[in-house]
């Protein structure tokens, strides 16, 4: 699992780390069953502060994403893997999508500001933060 | 353990005309890293001179570990807990690298051999080496690793990376969290480079003219701030300059952009009620946010 960062982004790290890991999961980089990195070595290879690594960690295991086993480690919970068809699928919806746009001959910059923009303002709409 | 490893309230200081410090509070959580933003001269260094005792408050109070710094009692106990690396790092140029680790050991009881060892080796420092003929970057490693293993609980590092080249910056981020990650240190260091805070810590305190105007968890101010751009008919921007959250507006012919502190649900809800309005929204990083609250004060 091969984790990218960019700290100077205005999206919380956390938010970058748990969509990464998730990612990470749903393309079957890390699967079910297997052990993610402690706390302190992810913190150490990222380079990041430990404390954003502990609530990463403490936010996949809310969600269901992780089990984490007492002194034993975090591990990958065999229910989320069964998104993975889904996400593949999405993945499939997504990309015929983008290619339809792109021969609108929309840049990179302007489709991604769309999405993000319905994304954002389904938000507001349905009242939720 | 209090709730505030360093708290400081309503601290005040001038050097004759100049107000150096105008009311400044301060709280930093214990096992954080907390980053101290400003320009040169907003008060940073100041400031750290006065937690740690070097120079008086003309008012105002702080403590450390729960002790106000005034308390002579029990400023040594607080002074052995606290690892401080200076701007102007004061070690003994004539002394080698390892004569000036056995010379500083015997001050501290908590002293970690496993620590020294660890940072020499991490830090490739040359024990034979005169500490005058170090380069600056491994002039900083040498003050870091005696501020470590001394066993703090807390370092203060006064712009710990300056004048360090990128890969050196890396090395001394890379052994912060670490430290912070194994030992549960807190660690409050001032800078002014945003790039470094933002990677590593997790609260930060921008400070201008001697206030701290932004405190926070950096993960919360990044929920918080977002940057909203308005494409409108007609004049607006009067309408939403004094709206609350809003931190700053600006025109270019019709589009209108505004840096909003919070409410941002709310300012997204009335301008989207205004005819003929489109607004998109964008994610802002700590640089957007230290430079339009620091600019133009």
């Amino acid at each position: 699992m091969i984790l990218r960062l960019n700290p100077s982004s205005g999206i919380p790290l956390y938010l970058q780390l748990i969509e990464q890991i998730k990612h990470a999961i749903e393309t079957e980089a890390i699967r079910a069953g297997e052990q993610l990195p402690s706390v302190r070595r992810m913190a150490e290879d990222l380079v990041i502060n430990p404390n954003t690594v502990a609530k990463v960690f403490r936010e996949l295991e809310r969600t269901g994403v992780i089990e984490v086993r007492h002194g034993a480690g975090a591990y990958v919970r065999s229910s989320v893997v069964s998104r993975t068809k889904l996400m593949r699928k999405a993945q499939d919806i997504v990309g015929a999508a983008v290619d339809r746009l792109e021969s609108m001959e929309l840049t990179e910059d302007e489709v991604r500001r769309i999405v993000e923009n319905d994304l954002a303002s389904r938000r507001s709409k349905s009242g939720k933060k | 353990m209090d709730e505030w490893l360093i708290e400081a309230r309503d601290l005040r200081k001038s050097f004759g005309s100049q107000t150096a410090l105008d009311g400044l509070q301060l709280q930093v959580p214990p096992g954080s890293i907390y980053g101290f933003l400003g320009k040169n001269g907003a008060g940073k260094t100041t400031t750290i001179e006065l937690l740690l005792n070097i120079i008086k408050p003309d008012s105002g109070h702080a403590s450390i570990f729960g002790v106000p710094i005034t308390d002579v009692r029990r400023c040594a106990e607080v002074r052995r807990r606290i690892g401080f690396v200076s701007e102007d790092k004061g070690l003994y140029p004539y002394m080698t690298v390892g004569q000036i680790i056995r010379f500083t050991r015997p001050f501290f009881p908590a002293w970690r051999d496993d620590l020294e060892r660890r940072y020499l080796e991490a830090f490739s420092l040359p024990l034979n080496k005169k500490v005058g003929d170090l380069s600056k970057g491994m002039g900083s490693k040498l003050m870091l690793l005696l501020a470590i293993a001394r066993g703090a609980d807390l370092l203060i590092l006064d712009e710990p990376t300056d004048g360090l080249d990128p890969a050196a910056v890396d090395d001394v981020l890379r052994e912060l969290v670490s430290i912070a990650a194994s030992n549960g240190t807190t660690i409050f260091f001032s800078s002014h480079q945003l790039a470094e805070v933002e990677q590593i810590a997790d609260h930060v305190c921008i400070i201008d003219r001697g206030k701290a105007v932004v405190t926070g968890a950096l993960d919360e101010l990044k929920a918080q701030y977002q940057r909203i751009q308005v494409v409108v008919d007609r004049e607006l921007s009067s309408a939403v300059r004094w709206v609350d959250g809003v931190v700053r507006v600006r025109q270019e012919g019709r589009t209108l952009s505004l840096l909003v502190s919070r409410n941002v649900e709310a300012i997204l809800a009335q301008i989207r009620s205004l005819p003929g309005a489109s607004t998109e929204q964008f994610p802002v990083s700590l640089k957007d946010i230290f430079l339009e609250t620091v600019r133009n004060n």
